[in-house]
């Protein structure tokens, strides 16, 4: 259990997918203009890696391993997150119209978001079984939502600022970035 | 010949993905902490981009449109694949700083975008070239900024120590490295800045009269190039209509 708090606070606060890992970054510019459609896009991510960690676990110590494939693991891994995005958009809309209108317009942009497949290799690589896999799949979803949540709000706010002509749009985001990443580099101590 | 050599200038210079289209910032932030890595990711990325352009254009007339992205993503994913054992085989150093930044070149922006606005249209020797000059464009980009990253925060380029350090033990006066610009904040500042020198260069062209290229992709975060090159077409979701 210790080690289990130990992963999710890893993942989601110390070493942030966002804002120390450089995963997620392209969603992490580009969503974050309202708070609200910011937590729409976190949410989407946190459902799909938590599935995904799950889904691609399986699929490794079921039918990877056994066999010898484990080379494969990139071309599968990446197939089938492309293939559970679709699946799980479909089942949304059909069983839950409502977190279907919450989340739907952001699933398809989830296919490319780095950190979905690098929840998973991850996960390989630092030999996780599939509940500690999963929990760390939640920790880092939580830690994204956490990032692009916090830069929505400061971005609403930068937008009564008065922005020298030549950082207006992605810089002064990058610079709040680089804020940020200062601050979460505080929670390095906490294990 | 001529369309070649105006293929690799348009990648190096005209479009660079780096710097002009911002494309695949993830790696760019990720593996710039000194200039090596970045030479390393760059040509990775270039040997990938190349063979899976070429083979692409090969099969352009074989794929069916409707399946196209998940085509494109399994010949991707299988050169990176290779990719990722020949470094591990041959250059073990490299793949262990670069790590999980190797199997994630197969969702880099800049390989799908070539496969689906050049190579999936044009012949095989005019995209072998584009995915040289493309590649070349990232690998000066990532290089770039490698060098400004290590030599501000270590005072070395490629390894090589350029300011002598200070030694405060020993009272010997020098350039105290500013560590933080290795560091991941380091990452975003160095871009932030990039990007706001691009803004310039563009706003004063624009008040000249010229024009100046769209930025295509990740500048503005590649929900722009998750709708028209690479998640939004994965599979057809029904939605379009």
């Amino acid at each position: 259990m210790k080690e289990l708090l130990i992963i999710a606070i890893g993942s989601a606060l110390v070493n942030n997918v966002v804002l120390s890992q450089f995963l997620g970054i392209c969603p992490f510019l580009g969503v974050s203009k309202k708070v609200d459609t910011a937590a729409g896009m976190g949410g989407a991510v946190v459902f799909v890696i938590t599935i995904a960690s799950f889904v691609t676990g399986l699929i490794y110590k079921f039918i990877l391993s056994p066999l010898g494939f484990e080379y494969l693991q990139t071309i599968v891994f990446i197939l089938i997150i492309a293939a559970l995005v679709q699946f799980v958009e479909m089942f949304l809309k059909k069983a839950m119209p409502p977190l279907y209108n919450a989340l739907g317009v952001y699933l398809p942009l989830i296919t490319t978001n780095c950190a979905v497949l690098g929840v998973a290799l991850t996960n390989v690589q630092k030999e996780y079984n599939i509940l500690q896999g999963v929990i760390y799949g939640i920790g880092t979803s939580v830690g994204f939502l956490i990032a692009i949540v916090i830069m929505a709000g400061i971005r609403e706010k930068i937008e009564y600022n008065d922005i020298s002509e030549s950082f207006q749009g992605t810089p002064i985001v990058l610079v709040t970035a680089t804020l940020m990443a200062i601050a979460f580099c505080g929670f390095s101590g906490l294990i | 010949m001529n369309n070649c050599t105006e293929r690799i200038y348009n990648g190096l210079v005209k479009e660079n993905p780096t710097f002009v289209l911002m494309l695949g910032m993830c790696p760019t932030l990720a593996v710039t902490t000194s200039a090596v890595n970045g030479v390393g990711m760059g040509l990775s990325t270039t040997v990938v981009l190349v063979l899976s352009n070429m083979l692409i254009s090969m099969l352009r007339k074989i794929i069916p449109d409707s399946v196209r992205m998940p085509a494109f993503i399994v010949v991707v994913a299988s050169f990176v694949t290779i990719v990722q054992f020949l470094l591990e085989g041959f250059v073990p150093s490299l793949y262990d700083s670069l790590g999980l930044y190797i199997p994630l070149i197969v969702v880099n922006c800049i390989i799908l975008g070539r496969a689906e606005s050049y190579a999936s249209k044009n012949p095989v020797l005019p995209s072998i070239f584009d995915g040289i000059g493309m590649g070349l464009g990232f690998t000066v980009g990532l290089t770039a900024i490698g060098i400004v990253r290590e030599f501000i925060g270590t005072g070395a380029v490629f390894g090589q120590q350029i300011l002598p350090l200070a030694d405060a033990a020993a009272g010997k006066g020098g350039y105290v490295p500013v560590t933080i610009f290795i560091l991941p904040p380091g990452a975003f500042l160095v871009l932030a800045f990039l990007v706001a020198l691009q803004n310039k260069v563009k706003n004063n062209a624009a008040k000249k009269g010229k024009k100046v290229p769209e930025s295509a992709g990740c500048g503005e975060g590649c929900a722009s190039c998750g709708n028209s090159a690479c998640g939004g077409k994965v599979f057809p979701t029904g939605n379009e209509k």
